[in-house]
């Protein structure tokens, strides 16, 4: 008794082989469509801004004059902004994923805190604009300053930042701990000596991508009132700061007055788009480098 | 050596003999070698399973004693318990006495720190740390507080030597410690566990990720070691156990079946069962 018919099999060979070339056409028009339109995006932007940019662009300072107008403003405010969203987002960040990885016990608490870390990073920017200026630019009476900024992104891009670090951790093999404690070392010892530098590259590129959300953030300062018609530098964390998003946008808007101000939001957004991408390399740069450890 | 041979006891299943007998040996024991660990009516529960039944032992100083027994017997259980290293486990309950040098170190106002720094513990698996060899080694003195270089050095030359490596390695003292052979790793292990200087030295079936050559330098190796410490070792290889310890202990299901000297359970085993695990017919 044959359960296998090789004559039927034959025959529905070629259906199969055909759904079997439609499935893998299917799944490479999916990734073609998102290059496609990521392509025109570049394409559009670089030929509208390309020639806007030189070295004028990078150090000029803002100008109602589209010729003379130059973003140096809003870039030395994204530097400020990463000036304090950086050791913010570290050191409160590494700390939460160091107490909930190794300290924390696993239980009702420790669940509770960890569903609120997810929620809080599926919460829309805007929501967390508000919050920094009901309480730092009204509250605390900061006014659209860079702290008042810096202080908002960083409760932004918080999430991010523990939860890398939360895996890093937790990648830290059991093994490495084990050896540390049989010889007589105390919890923070093994913390500090053996689990921090063997997640430290999975930390640091949390940090990076938390740091490139933050700088291509805009609605929150958009909420927290910080202005684009900017002509002082900052040179303190209670000076009044623009960033490069903001400025892509109100020269946006106000293209509608001025034509060469879409070029100039042209122009912008690629210097924005390459420091995102230098950002992102960065991160995987220090992801591989060190991914061969253990 | 009469008074050895005259210490070791056929310890039966039966708990309530066991702890009999072992008092007995405590006695007799005192002409012989001082104990090192005195364990008591040891019971341990993972959550609500029974892992380790009444156990009781006396471990003594400068010999090697090796535990065997099959898969998930509590064998590597017993021997975490020795250093604590179990307390790691969440859901761990432990009843008994474990007398460390006659102190109990499973009372609260025990420091497991200075547990673990006087009992030293090799693992199953090479575990360097993803640092330089020299790192390695000085890790264990560095977290004791040993901060000058010279010292550091002389402690890295001589526990690198005390285990049988420092010829392989002194030219590479800086390199990654991952650079290192299976077999070389574990040696390493052995090492950074002599720099704290222990007492005893606890091995969780360290030859059991080897190749045999390597397997054979570190049985070499813990026979040498024997001059300066007290040496526990888990493993699943008989003829290690024979090979290498002065006494053995027969775990199965929990208990400990028999504890003797080595000679004794490897030629006339008094339990059915140490014989049939011995001769190969479970485990």
């Amino acid at each position: 008794m044959h359960y296998m018919n090789h004559t039927q099999v034959q025959k529905r060979m070629s259906t199969r082989l055909l759904k079997n070339y439609l499935a893998k056409l299917l799944f490479l028009l999916s990734t073609l469509f998102g290059l496609v339109v990521l392509a025109a995006l570049i394409y559009r932007v670089v030929t509208q801004g390309v020639h806007w940019i030189d070295l004028d662009f990078l150090i000029n300072r803002l100008s109602t004059d589209p010729k003379k107008a130059g973003i140096l403003g809003a870039i030395a405010g994204t530097l400020w902004l990463m000036a304090v969203v950086a050791p913010i987002t570290l050191i409160i960040g590494v700390g939460t994923a160091i107490y909930l990885e190794e300290y924390a016990k696993k239980g009702r608490f420790q669940r509770f805190i960890q569903i609120n870390i997810s929620n809080l990073s599926g919460v829309p920017s805007i929501v967390f604009g508000l919050l920094g200026l009901t309480v730092f630019v009204r509250g605390m009476e900061l006014g659209a300053v860079i702290l008042a900024g810096g202080l908002t992104m960083s409760l932004l891009v918080l999430p991010i930042v523990v939860v890398a670090a939360q895996e890093a951790i937790c990648a830290v093999p059991q093994f490495l701990r084990e050896a540390s404690y049989g010889m007589g070392a105390t919890k923070w010892q093994t913390i500090l000596n053996i689990v921090i530098p063997a997640a430290l590259p999975g930390i640091l590129t949390g940090v990076i991508l938390a740091l490139s959300r933050a700088v291509g953030e805009t609605a929150p300062l958009v909420v927290l009132g910080i202005p684009a018609l900017l002509i002082p530098l900052p040179d303190g964390l209670f000076d009044k700061f623009t960033v490069l998003p903001l400025q892509i946008y109100y020269w946006t808007l106000d293209s509608a007055l001025v034509a060469e101000y879409a070029n100039l939001a042209g122009a912008s957004i690629i210097v924005l788009l390459v420091i995102l991408f230098l950002m992102n390399s960065l991160a995987i740069l220090i992801r591989n480098k060190f991914q061969r450890r253990h | 050596m009469g008074g050895k041979n005259m210490a070791a006891v056929t310890y039966s299943a039966n708990p309530v003999e066991v702890f009999v007998t072992s008092r007995e040996e405590t006695a007799t024991s005192v002409a012989g070698k001082n104990a090192v660990f005195s364990v008591r009516d040891l019971n341990l529960w993972y959550g609500e399973d029974h892992a380790l039944k009444n156990i009781n032992l006396e471990l003594k100083e400068n010999e090697i004693t090796a535990i065997i027994g099959p898969s998930g017997c509590g064998k590597s259980t017993f021997i975490k318990t020795l250093n604590r290293m179990v307390e790691l486990i969440p859901s761990v309950r432990i009843g008994g006495n474990i007398l460390y040098r006659g102190k109990d170190i499973l009372a609260k106002s025990y420091k497991v720190e200075d547990l673990r720094t006087r009992v030293g513990m090799v693992f199953q698996k090479p575990n360097p740390f993803p640092k330089s060899i020299y790192e390695n080694i000085a890790y264990g003195p560095k977290i004791h507080g040993i901060r000058n270089k010279k010292i550091l050095d002389e402690i890295v030359e001589k526990s690198l030597r005390g285990a049988a490596i420092w010829d392989e390695v002194k030219e590479r003292l800086h390199e990654n410690a991952y650079g290192l052979s299976g077999g070389q790793q574990q040696r390493l292990c052995i090492a950074r566990c002599l720099a704290i200087e222990p007492d005893v030295i606890l091995m969780d079936e360290p030859t059991s990720a080897l190749d045999p050559i390597s397997t054979l330098k570190v049985e070499e190796l813990v026979q040498e070691l024997k001059k300066d410490f007290s040496i526990v070792i888990v493993t699943h290889n008989m003829q290690q156990a024979a090979r290498i310890s002065d006494k053995t202990a027969f775990f199965l299901s929990g208990e400990v079946i028999e504890f003797d000297r080595t000679k004794k359970i490897f030629s006339s085993p008094a339990d059915k069962r140490t014989e049939d695990y011995i001769t190969g017919r479970f485990g």
